[in-house]
């Protein structure tokens, strides 16, 4: 189990590239840096699917921090929502597969891209399940730049207020926004002791160590009536050397050189399972 | 206004709103309501202790108050979002636009308070521009009720649809019109027939333009058509292009700026139709508004059944002593 999800992480960054690098276009760094928290919730936590989508019992994933759609596109066609060649299309004139998430992809619960919009969304839902007496839980993915919108903490508030321990918000927290580091830009940490003045549980967790990540999620909710908080600690262009940390690979897309290279580290990190 | 004393004064229109939502909610225990700490001036304190666990109240956060409606929405909740209009359709505009109508999360937005119902609060707390940006955002209803009967019929008509309406409310008990005409989100009610002249009028204006009317045909016997056009999107083009075609001027009168509203809707579609009647647009101008009560405020920008006489009949080419 443990080597499958890690070979789940490689290959799911192979194909982020590989569509970006087709498209032109795309949110590379923030994509790599997020797609083990995805990883871990679609393949060992949340009980959603083709199968059950319509169904009103489903858990829901709202990605708040949109831009980052290509990782979610390549876990969904995992999923088995489509078929991955319909990725092939990213971006391209009239596709489906734009940008951001829409719900004309099959699996995207949200329509999303303008950020801070995905938590009031959740808490929504989270509600609902509350009044509804239904077991579903409710994830949502923000950036930690993001969270210099001031409706995170509005929704926020309403979270620890309503007690919704159904609620579960992961922080993918890179350290860099567009265009400087996020202490720089606006500085939102501490992040933790934040949310924890707001009524929330927080647990700090790497971002890319899947077996930490699925550990975590286990144990949700992490304290009975209050909505609990996932700091992960990530990598901006995490597994690919020359991506990491480094600030233009926020939508940076890799010329041909750098692609085939990129996927021969992810071939190499493959091998080395 | 004398004519005031003559006629049977109803409820606000937010009281009914209220009231129906009670209806609604006897029956439809995925009824909703959430506000953003404005329970009180929505009305909504007997709903609240009706149905406690069918309100939810989010505080003083708008943005929040439409997001979390659009998650409820989407958990099969029929949701109707309560808040000023002036905060509602301005602080949360970008919720509206993405987490409602993008997302075809079917949530009621309901502006209370509307207009200049605020009055003497000033500016922040008038709507004169809600008409004019929800008209520019796909996929939702634009609708502002003129009387108790519009609105219990469009409240009914929003919880049912299935897709995203705005609805527009003063806070001022208001004159009950006639009920006879059948009210359908969409469609304008034709509330009295003339050959003279078309008053296009929407939510709070309409009953001036019933006065203004009765005030032209007793002194000049020009005899109005007056329409109350409560949805300002979609608007009813088939009702616009009938008037029309009779060669009748046009006098648009709104609680609005008259920029971007109901007027220049009309004015567009007709003229891309090809239609050149004499055409007016009556509404709030694009100024600093005057303070003073809402009456006041109508009254100065001659919102009122003899101010709207008097531009009809600049319209119109004819005197008062004809």
């Amino acid at each position: 189990m443990k080597e499958s999800l890690a070979k789940k992480s490689i290959e799911y960054r192979k194909r982020i590239l590989k569509y970006i690098y087709k498209a032109k276009a795309g949110h590379t760094g923030g994509s790599l840096s997020c797609v083990d928290v995805l990883n871990v919730l679609y393949n060992r936590i949340m009980n959603v699917g083709p199968a059950n989508f319509d169904s009103p019992d489903r858990d829901r994933y709202v990605q708040s921090k949109g831009h980052c759609v290509e990782a979610l596109f390549v876990v969904l066609a995992d999923q088995g929502f489509f078929p991955e060649s319909e990725l092939e299309t990213l971006c391209q004139y009239n596709s489906h597969f734009i940008g951001h998430p829409t719900r004309k992809v099959p699996g995207v619960e949200q329509n999303t891209g303008a950020l801070g919009h995905g938590l009031s969304l959740s808490v929504g839902m989270a509600i609902a399940a509350k009044l509804d007496k239904k077991d579903y839980q409710v994830f949502t993915l923000m950036g930690d730049g993001e969270l210099a919108e001031g409706s995170n903490w509005e929704a926020a508030l309403t979270a620890s207020h309503y007690k919704l321990d159904n609620l579960c918000a992961i922080v993918d927290y890179n350290r860099l926004q567009i265009s400087a580091p996020t202490r720089d830009v606006c500085n939102t940490d501490p992040v933790a002791d934040k949310f924890r003045s707001f009524g929330w549980e927080v647990v700090e967790v790497d971002g890319h160590d899947v077996d930490a990540l699925e550990a975590i999620f286990r144990k949700l909710p992490f304290v009975t009536g209050k909505p609990s908080l996932v700091i992960a600690h990530t990598v901006k262009g995490k597994g690919i050397s020359y991506m990491e940390n480094v600030l233009k690979w926020h939508h940076g897309v890799p010329s041909e050189d750098q692609y085939e290279q990129a996927q021969k580290e992810l071939d190499s990190a493959l091998l080395a399972l | 206004m004398d004519m005031d004393r003559e006629i049977n004064m109803g409820k606000a229109n937010l009281e009914v709103f209220s009231e129906t939502l009670q209806h609604i909610a006897e029956s439809n225990r995925d009824l909703l309501v959430v506000t953003s700490d404005s329970r009180g001036s929505g009305k909504l304190v007997p709903f609240a202790q009706r149905f406690p666990d069918q309100l939810v109240e989010v505080g003083i956060a708008e943005q929040n108050l439409v997001g979390i409606s659009a998650g409820l929405a989407s958990a099969g909740k029929q949701v109707f979002a309560v808040s000023p209009a002036c905060f509602l359709t301005a602080r949360s505009l970008e919720q509206i636009k993405n987490d409602v109508t993008y997302s075809d999360n079917a949530v009621t937005v309901v502006g209370i308070s509307a207009g200049v119902s605020y009055g003497a609060l000033g500016s922040t707390h008038h709507s004169l521009h809600d008409y004019a940006v929800l008209r520019a955002i796909h996929n939702i209803i634009v609708c502002a009720p003129a009387d108790n009967f519009e609105t219990e019929e469009a409240v009914r008509q929003a919880a049912v649809l299935n897709q995203p309406v705005y609805l527009r409310f003063g806070k001022r008990p208001m004159p009950l019109l006639r009920k006879d005409i059948p009210f359908v989100l969409g469609k304008g009610r034709v509330l009295q027939e003339g050959k003279d002249l078309a008053i296009v009028a929407t939510g709070e204006m309409v009953h001036p333009a019933l006065e203004a009317a009765a005030l032209l045909k007793e002194s000049v016997d020009v005899e109005v058509t007056v329409i109350s056009m409560h949805t300002v999107k979609p608007l009813d083009k088939e009702l616009l292009t009938q008037v029309a075609a009779t060669g009748m001027p046009i006098l648009t009168v709104e609680e609005h700026s008259v920029y971007g509203g109901v007027g220049e809707a009309c004015a567009s579609f007709l003229l891309q139709e090809g239609f050149h009647n004499r055409f007016q647009v009556m509404g709030i101008p694009d100024e600093y508004t005057v303070t003073g009560s809402q009456q006041e405020i109508f009254d100065h920008y001659g919102l009122n059944g003899q101010g709207i006489m008097e531009v009809a009949q600049q319209l119109l080419g004819v005197s008062q002593e004809k």
